[in-house]
Order: structure tokens, then sequence, then C-alpha cells
């Protein structure tokens, strides 16, 4: 390996909004050919960091050196001009357009004054096969897989002639294979000489693929290190305090009834005669690959998508679920995969998210809103899941993705719901809140709710469940008690079917 | 916060319509500072801002209905069948006039949800369904009240100048302000406000909270039909007579007063008041205009500039 040279270096970056400072005195060094991991809680400032370097934010203070050279970046097209890109955590696509339209948008090339599309596919093949990727340049971007999709954005960036390309969560919405994928295109684009600023909650990620990591926290960076370091000194430093593992009790299994049984449940290619029951107490954890169908299964026993045959019972009572009002009336809460569209009306205040599914038990005269007992009803779960906001009117959309998903738990929690459905409780969020997310589950099993977590995370899948369940191909392939299963045994059986 | 932010949006429109008056009262201050034009003023509102409350409804949760301005006609059309025509006495008629309005927003309502039809296209197939009914009931021809007593003074008298005859408020102004109210405290205090709020903020995220969406939509455009009859009545008492080709574009005037009371299209948030004092900033500039002899033609231009920049102020406020 020949000596790596400095490609940028920021220091003693500054930056501050009303009321918060989001940047102290930070500094990041990256090298030429370097995945350089950036980690933190939320909140900790790397994604200010990024985004002045990506020229959507100014500094306050501070030098940035690209090349050696100081540069003032102010703007989102100066940032590109001088080769730093970004790519979004959120794809910023044109669905209908080809992914060649889509990676030459706004530098179309012409001929005479009109699109020369056969020149923009031409180049646009070029371009996918320098990162061996194998993506039809005319193929409607809207029909790929986020995989895919995250590809082009790639594509798109290097098009540009990005000496610095920035990802953010680049995996979150990825599976296994996909992630082999774009790492195979990251270790190509590092070979190249590309510096990457690499961002992600995922530790087992950042030890295949990083070089070094820095670690911020509360604004400052507060370390640089190589990414071999191990884990549990990463992650002291990111909270600055010792995380305790916690599981809840197993619990006895002379219950009668189970709160919660499905039986032949179908709907589709993804839920294939799904039948499965949890107890009172007892966490459930639904592993598989990407599209195994946990989210379907889940989705179609809430009702939200409507199932084509199978019987639910809770208490055993058998329920019809038609739609999602059936399921929460029979006490089942669904947290979604996707808080920001599914979970949270994100423009209204906290106590507005948290009284919704239960408005009708705090009306007075069966019309008008007892705003008494709304707020009553929102202050006491959110000093209970102790959501940290500035008020209760605070808009949804301001917290942390932690505490957002907090919200919505307590949205359940105060429609009394005693079986929770957890799809993905801690994507996006940060070590910190994840620790207390999993043990706010244990405690909700603990009070003796009956609880599912969907996860592709392997480690919080043994962490958490009593009883894990695995899924393949919309079938339940195969259940493993939650103190013997492995990565190893849980794998074996998510791709049994293929 | 938000509480704030309401309250500045509506100050800014509220400042609007301040500086506006001031601006007529001082260049004409002996025709446009009288009481006989400011009840005018008044008087002329209620028809728009009547429908403008129904709109807000809609709006809120982020749909739009464009049969409102038909829809006051349908209705007037029905008072007169039912009043005029069938001698129906105003205590049966008037509800009856109101349920069939509320019937109108409910098959609107149902369109769009349960045959999953756009707002915006659904609404647009009932405007003209509901302007072919009007013609076809009607022959035509407008349907007077002279015959019936008392219909007139719903929108004309004033009962409150008979307490004080020195605040002759019409009737129509007096129920104008009182539909606001009830309607500011439908939309802020109660479970339909709150839905129609969430919907418009995220409609999957209130259908997975277990709420039925497709329910409350159709309440919510009934609930504006019914908004409309109530505009329907208003406008055909102060005519003393349905008129079947009129109406269409009431809907787009009722939108614009919305619109520039600070109600978001996007849905998720607006307020009664704020359509309020659009209503009047509309119907203040056109009588002003007028008194300055403004042709019918710049009129018209300068109205639609001034939505146009009223707008793009509260857009500005809200980055």
């Amino acid at each position: 390996m020949q000596p790596m040279d400095v490609l940028l270096s920021a220091s003693g970056l500054d930056k501050a909004f009303p009321g918060v400072v989001a940047l102290r005195d930070a500094r990041f060094e990256l090298r030429a050919g370097e995945v350089h991991a950036l980690m933190g809680e939320n909140g900790a400032g790397k994604s200010t960091l990024v985004k002045i370097l990506a020229g959507v934010h100014r500094r306050d203070a501070g030098e940035v050196l690209l090349a050696g050279q100081a540069v003032d970046i102010d703007g989102p097209a100066e940032a590109q001009a001088l080769g730093i890109s970004i790519i979004h955590q959120e794809l910023q696509l044109m669905p209908h357009l080809t992914a060649a339209q889509n990676v030459f948008i706004g530098r179309e090339p012409s001929r005479f004054g009109w699109l020369d599309e056969r020149r923009l596919n031409r180049d646009a093949a070029e371009l996918f096969q320098r990162i061996h990727l194998d993506i039809d340049p005319t193929t409607p971007v809207g029909t790929m897989t986020v995989a895919r999709q995250q590809m082009v954005e790639i594509a798109k960036a290097l098009s540009r002639a990005s000496r610095v390309l920035v990802m953010d969560e680049p995996t979150s919405a990825l599976n296994d294979l996909e992630i082999a994928e774009l790492f195979k295109v990251i270790d190509k684009l590092r070979s190249e000489g590309v510096g990457i600023i690499y961002i992600s909650h995922r530790m087992d990620e950042i030890q295949r693929i990083a070089d070094r990591i820095t670690v911020m926290r509360d604004g400052g960076t507060v370390g640089t290190m190589p990414a071999s370091t191990p884990l549990p000194q990463v992650i002291a430093l990111m909270v600055g305090r010792e995380l305790a593992a916690t599981r809840s009790p197993v619990p006895d299994s002379s219950d009668a009834a189970p709160a919660l049984e499905v039986k032949g449940l179908s709907r589709g290619r993804l839920v294939r005669d799904v039948s499965f029951a949890v107890k009172r107490g007892e966490i459930v954890a639904f592993a598989g690959l990407m599209g195994a169908g946990r989210t379907e299964v889940m989705r179609t026993l809430f009702g939200a998508d409507r199932a084509e045959s199978g019987e639910i019972f809770v208490h055993g009572k058998q329920i019809r679920v038609r739609g999602p009002v059936d399921a929460v009336a029979a006490g089942i809460g669904y947290l979604p995969e996707d808080r920001k569209h599914h979970g949270l009306a994100t423009g209204m205040d906290v106590e507005s998210n948290i009284t919704l599914p239960s408005l009708s038990r705090c009306l007075r005269a069966g019309l008008l809103i007892d705003r008494q007992a709304c707020a009553e009803m929102a202050t006491r779960f959110v000093e209970r899941l102790r959501i940290r906001t500035p008020s209760n009117h605070q808009i949804a959309r301001l917290l942390s993705g932690g505490n957002q998903q907090k919200v919505v738990i307590a949205k359940w929690l105060a429609r009394e719901c005693d079986v929770l459905i957890f799809d993905e409780p801690t994507r996006g969020i940060d070590v910190g809140a994840k620790a207390e997310i999993y043990s706010l589950l244990a405690a909700l099993a603990a009070e003796g709710r009956a609880i599912i977590v969907v996860s592709s995370e392997l480690p919080e899948i043994l962490q958490l469940g009593h009883r894990i369940l695995v899924m393949c191909e919309g079938r339940i392939a195969g259940e493993l008690p939650g103190e013997h299963a492995t990565q190893e045994t849980i794998m074996a059986l998510a791709t049994a079917w293929h | 916060m938000a509480l704030m932010q309401k309250g500045r949006q509506q100050l800014l429109a509220f400042g609007s319509l301040a500086a506006l008056v001031m601006v007529f009262g001082f260049l004409r201050p002996d025709t446009f500072l009288t009481t006989e034009n400011l009840i005018g003023i008044l008087q002329a509102t209620t028809v728009t801002g009547v429908l403008g409350i129904a709109a807000t409804f809609v709006i809120v949760t982020s749909g739009i209905d464009l049969s409102i301005g038909v829809l006051m006609t349908f209705t007037a059309v029905m008072a007169g069948l039912f009043l005029a025509r069938l001698g129906w006495p105003l205590s049966v008629g008037i509800p009856a006039t109101l349920l069939m309005g509320a019937a109108a927003g409910c098959t609107s309502g149902l369109v769009i949800t349960r045959l999953r039809v756009a707002p915006f296209i659904a609404t647009l197939g009932m405007m003209m369904v509901l302007k072919g009914l009007s013609l076809i009931i009607t022959g035509a021809r407008p349907i007077y009240f002279s015959e019936v007593e008392g219909y007139e003074d719903i929108s004309t008298g004033s009962m409150l100048g008979q307490w004080l005859p020195g605040l002759p408020v019409p009737n129509g102004v007096v129920i104008y302000l009182l539909v606001a109210l009830v309607a500011s405290l439908l939309l802020n205090r109660t479970a339909l406000g709150r839905y129609a709020q969430a919907l418009g903020s995220n409609e999957e995220a209130v259908r997975l909270s277990g709420i039925d969406v497709g329910r409350w939509k159709v309440i919510i455009y009934a609930l504006g039909g019914g908004v409309c009859a109530i505009a329907g009545l208003l406008g055909s008492s102060r005519l003393n007579s349905a008129q079947p080709a009129l109406g269409q574009g009431y809907e787009l005037e009722a939108i614009s007063a919305v619109v520039i009371g600070g109600t978001s299209l996007a849905g998720g948030s607006g307020t009664i008041l704020g359509s309020v004092i659009g209503a009047f900033i509309m119907s203040v500039l056109v009588n002003g205009l007028r008194i300055m002899s403004v042709a019918d033609e710049w009129q018209l231009l300068l109205t639609g500039i001034i939505i146009i920049i009223a707008v793009y102020v509260d857009r500005l406020r809200q980055t």
C-alpha cells in the first residue's frame, strides 16, 4: 500500500444554530483512498459536520483544507465543483426518469439544442461499468430496488469527478447481499483514491469496511482511531458511559390462552400460512433476510393490508381484522418500520401524536376534547418513557429519532394496547437511545404485555427475543429458543429455502 | 411554539386587513368609512366567507372541494323548491336544505373514499352534476321567494339593529360570525378537528393509529356540504331568489380567502379565524377599489396580484 495523502482536513470548526451549539472545535481528517467512519449518537454533530463540508451549512469558524488548499464552501454547487458529493439517507432521485437521465440531470449532453439521448445512455453505461455495476441505463429508477437506486446515486456523484464522497447511513434499507455489493463498489472507489466519509450506526459494518473511525460527542470530535479498535471502547467514547445489557425474565409458561394467536395467515407471496402465538410477558423476535415477509406478516395481522385467509385470536377470542381499526380495538398496537411516513404525524405536536389513537377516550360530552385529560395523558407518558422534548407542544419532526420512536410507543401505551408489534424499533437510532428502547421493551414485557419485535439486526434479535421465529420467503422457517440461538443458527434457517 | 406561530400568522393577515382599511379610509374618508359602506362590506362577505369556512375543513385534510360554489347554488335551488314551490314552512324547509347540502358533500366524500377518485376530480365532477341538477330542477329560471314570509329577513333583516339602533348589522353577518365561531370550536376542540389536521399531516399514520380514515373524511366533506347550504340560504335570502346560473367561480374566491388566511393547500394546518380575515381582505379590496372608481377589469387584475403576494409573504414567513 502506498503512503496515503491527506485529502481533506478540517479543524476548529464551530457552528451554532439558534439555541444550540451544533459543533465546537471539531476536527476531521480524510486521506485519499480511505473509508473513514464518522460515529456518534444522534445530535453529536455528525450531520452538521458533513453538511458544512457539502456546503449545506456555512461554518461560523474554523478552516477546511482540500488537498492542502484552504477552501470556502459557499453552497452545494460549490462543494460539487470542488469534488465533494453527499449521498443522503433519503435518496434524491426522480423515480420516473431513467438511470441515465438521473445520473446526468442538469448536465444533459445535447446536439444542436436537442437532447442527445444516445450519448447520455452511452456515458451512463461507461460509468456503471467503471464501478462494475450491471444496470441498464434506460431503466426507470422507480422500478429498481432501493439498493440499485443507491448505486445510481453513487454513479451520479462519481460522474461529477468526486474526490470526497459522503455516505449517510447507506445500508439502512439494504439486505446482506446488497450490502456486499455496495461494499464492492466502495472498495473499487477506494482503490481509485476517492476519500469516503461513512456514517452508520451499525458497528459490524464499520469494522468490515472502514479504515479509521472518528467518534463525535456533543458537537466535538473525541478521537480518531483505527477501525480495528475493540467495540466496547468505541461505544464508551460515543456515549461517555457504560451500557448495561438488559433482558427481561422469561415468562412462566403456565398461562392458559396466549395473548395473541395467529393461524394460517396468508396474503400473496410474502405471507404464506403463517401461524404463531405470543404469551403475556413474552418477547417473540422475528428474524429473516430483507424481503422474507416479516413486515408483511405484521401489516397483515394489524389490518394495514387485507389478509386473504387466516384466523387471529386475542386472549383466546377470535377477532375479524378488516382494517387497523379492528386490530386497535382488540388491543393491538403497531410501530411501523417507517416512522416518518407511517408512525407519526410529524407536523403535529407531541401531545396530539400521543393522544391520537385514544382521542375518543378524552372527550367531554362525546364531542369536545378534554384538553386537561389530553395534557395529563401526554405528560404521563413523556415522563414515563423519558421523552426528551422541550414541551408537549413541540412539533414531532423536531425531535431526535430515538425520541420520535418513543412518542410512537407512548401512543400505543396510552391506548392501553397489550399486544405490541415493534417493526425495526431501533432503525436509525443511536446506541444510547437503542439501549433505552431495549430496556423499555423488557419492562413492557415484564408488565405482562405480549411483544413482537421484527429486526434486521441479529444482535438485537438475540438480545431481546425469548423466542426467535425465523422467516424465509413468506413462511416461518423455524423457531429457536432465545438463550440458545446464535447468529449462525438464525442465518441457517433464514436461508433454508434458497 | 406551534401556538405562537399560528398567532403570528393571523396577526400578519389581520395587519394586512387593517392596513387595507386604513389606506382606503385615508384615500376616500367620506365614502369608504361610512357605517353604511362598512356594513355593506360585512354583508358582501357573508356568502364567500361561509364558503371559505366549508373549504377550510376540507383543505386542512389536504383535500380540495371544487363543488362548493355550485353546491351553494344547488342548496339555494333546493330551498326554493321546498319553501316557494312546495310551500313548506321555514322550520322544515331550512333543515331539509341543510340536509341536502350535507348529502351532496357526503356523496363527494364517498366517491373519494370508496371509489378512490382524487378529490380534485371527484369534486370537479360533482360541480358539474350539481350545476346540471340546479338547471334541470329550475328549468334554468330563477325561483323567487317573494311569497315566503320572513325569508328575506334571514340575511338582510337586523335583529341586532332592533336592540342597538346604532348598529344595524344584518342577520346574515351575525350568522356568518356564529358559523365561524362554531367551526373554530369544531376545528380546535373536537376529535373531528384533530383528525382533520392529522389527516392533512400524515394520512397513513392516522390510518395505522386505528382511526377510520374513510368515515372521518366522509363526515368532513358532509360537514363542508352542510356549511355550503348555510351559504346557499344566506345568498338566496339576500337576493330573495335562487339563481341557478350563479355560483360557479365562488369556490375559487372562497379558496383564495382560505389561502390568504394562511391555510396551506398541502394540509395539516389552518385556522377558521385566518379564513375569516382572508374573506374580509378580499371584500374590502373589491369594495375599496370600486369606491376609487377602478374599472372591473383592473380590480380583477389587482386582486389576482394581491392573492399571489399574500401567499408569497406567507411562504417567506414560514422559511
